[in-house]
This record gives structure tokens, sequence and C-alpha cells, in this order.
């Protein structure tokens, strides 16, 4: 299994995010008077709230899934002589398979490390970051509501697999330039 | 709405982990020890990225946002929500704290929508800090390019298809 990744609680953006957060608020406070601080800081608490079981719950959910997933069995499924029907899996893999970046990409890796297409690879990573249920409903929904969220999915459904299939396009191509560089042999690799 | 989705997620986890807990207990207990360590990790970047979002909403210049991103923006303010939404940088808070922002703001939904999934794919820091260490270059490359065209996309059809 490859090594976790820790989350760790405060680093360079959490850092920016503070110094910002302050700055905001002090402008706020001076400019709209202490009511309009206070109704702000008011509603976030709520909003703080009403996200911290889903986020438990995601983290649970996370570590779990790192714990449980068939590791092999998926890898079977998407080889390189998957085709379509392994961009399908992957991605079908990638909405009922949750996590965070922590364990999303070294299950990636280790797709690939048993023998995973690269397209499938993609559309793993591409449908985990648009559409992964785990992330829309701990952390975007939240913020954005049901309405935005569902239509940025409803919209986002194809996405994943249209980068899966450029992805293999691409891989064509470098090979098929590869090969004809590799018979003229006049140009250093 | 907020009940039904807490009680589907943790109907997840328990399921999850009545499946380690046949594994073992230990195993069991070391996995719910890891969620919620990350969990308490999470905290002051959950509470600084809210009450930011709040804020900044009150401090961003309106006429600004309406007239680079706002509904009326059409493609170049697509454009432009991608190019900063790929530039943002990560954490699970920050895009969609930003996203929501620009929409009080009043930034168009489908700007809005193409930040958010430009941010989703390409988040600076997560490339650096989990995509790069942990994959080969050559995949990180090819899912970076083929993944180009998906922030337009997503804009584009989320404005031909309006709001459901």
């Amino acid at each position: 299994m490859p090594p976790r990744r820790r989350i760790k609680s405060f680093d360079w953006s959490t850092g920016a995010v503070a110094a910002i957060t302050v700055a905001a608020g002090a402008w706020v406070y001076w400019h709209d008077g202490q009511a309009r601080f206070l109704e702000s800081v008011s509603g976030d608490v709520g909003l703080t709230i009403y996200m911290l079981p889903k986020v438990l719950a995601g983290c649970l959910i996370g570590a779990l899934v790192t714990l449980l997933l068939p590791r092999e069995v998926v890898a079977r499924w998407v080889g390189a002589e998957s085709g379509l029907l392994g961009l399908a899996i992957a991605y079908i893999a990638a909405l009922i398979l949750p996590g965070s970046p922590l364990t999303i990409f070294p299950i990636a890796s280790a797709f690939l490390a048993v023998g995973a297409d690269v397209g499938a690879v993609v559309v793993y990573i591409t449908a985990w970051s648009l559409i992964g249920y785990q992330r829309a409903l701990v952390w975007e929904l939240p913020f954005l509501g049901p309405h935005f969220v569902i239509w940025r999915i409803i919209v986002s459904l194809p996405l994943p697999l249209i980068a899966g299939l450029l992805a293999r396009l691409l891989l064509r191509a470098i090979a098929a330039r590869n090969k004809t560089r590799g018979k003229s042999g006049d140009e250093p690799a | 709405m907020s009940v039904a989705i807490d009680i589907l997620l943790w109907g997840i986890v328990a399921g999850l982990a009545a499946m380690a807990g046949m594994r073992g207990r230990v195993v069991l207990s070391g996995a719910l020890r890891e969620g919620v360590v990350d969990f308490l990790a999470l905290i002051p970047r959950m509470v600084f990225g809210v009450i930011g979002a709040g804020f900044l909403a009150d401090v961003l210049p309106q006429q600004l946002i309406v007239s680079w991103i706002g509904p009326d923006s059409g493609l170049l303010g697509i454009a432009i929500a991608t190019v900063v939404g790929g530039l943002t940088p990560g954490g699970p808070v920050v895009g969609f704290a930003i996203g929501v922002t620009a929409l009080k703001s009043g930034a168009g939904a489908p700007q809005v929508i193409a930040f958010v999934t430009a941010w989703s794919l390409y988040a600076i820091q997560r490339f650096v800090m989990w995509e790069i260490p942990v994959m080969e270059a050559r995949v990180v490359w090819l899912r970076a390019i083929s993944s180009l065209p998906l922030p337009f996309l997503a804009g584009i059809g989320a404005m031909l298809i309006g709001k459901p």
C-alpha cells in the first residue's frame, strides 16, 4: 500500500486564507460597522456548525475506503486493453469510491503500477475531481446550495470521458511521432 | 435536505465501518483514528474559509466582478473565470468559498461553474503537493493537457442548458 500522507492542520495556504480573513474582517468592521461584522460572523458560525458532521463523515469515509479498496480487482478491470468499457469502469469507480487528494493520487498511481491504462486513470482523476459525491456533499453543497451543485454536476457528466478519450488520442499521437522519428533516425530523442 | 445528507453520509460510514470491522477491531479503530485526525486538521481551514468568504463578499468591488464575470460577460467571462480558477490554490475550502463569494457579488452562474471546474481540475497547490510527487510526470502532463477544454465545455454547457 502506498504511504498515506497526512493533512497538515496549518500550511501556507491556510495562513494566506487566515490573513485575508483578518484583513477583510477589519475592513468590514471599519467601513460597515460592528453590527454588519457580527451579522456576518454569526451567519458563518452557523454554516460551520452545519458543515462539521458532514466533514467528519467525509474524513471517516476516506480513511475506511483507503483501507477496504479492492485495488487489484479494479486494476484488472481498467487495464491497457480495456477499451471504452475500461473508461466507463474507471468513471464508475471514481463515483463509488470517494476520497481526498490524500488517497486519490496514491490509488491512481497504484492503478498505473499494476498496468491500468493512462486514459482510464485520467477518467478516474477527472471524475473524482468533478463529480465525486463526497466532495460535493461535504464541501460544495453547504457553500453553493443544491441548485448550483446539481446544475454543475449535470453539465460535468460527459467531461471525464472527453478527457480520457483525449488522453488516449494524445498518447497515440505521441507514440506515432516517436515511431516515425525512430525510422528516419535523424533526430535524437 | 441537510439532515438527509447527514443520514446518507453516516449510513455510508456505518456500512464501511462494518466491513472494516469484519477484518478485525484493530483495523477498524486504526482507520477511524486516521479519519478523526484528518477531520481535526481540517477544522482551522474550514473556519477561516467560511468566515473569510463572508467578509470578502462585502469587501470585493461588485461592479468589477459584474463587468468581468457577470451574467452578461459571455465567453470572455468564462475564459477569465477559467484562468483564475486554474491559478487558485487548492484545499477543499478555498475554491468553493471564492465561488460563493463571486456569486454573492454578482458573477454569472455559468462563469462560476467554469471557475469551480477549472479549480477542481488544476488547483495549483494540489498539483505540487499531491499529484506531482505521487504520479509519473508523463501522466500528470497528459491529464493536464486533456483537461484543458473541460472548464470551457462546462461553462458553455451551463449557458446552453440554463438553470434547471
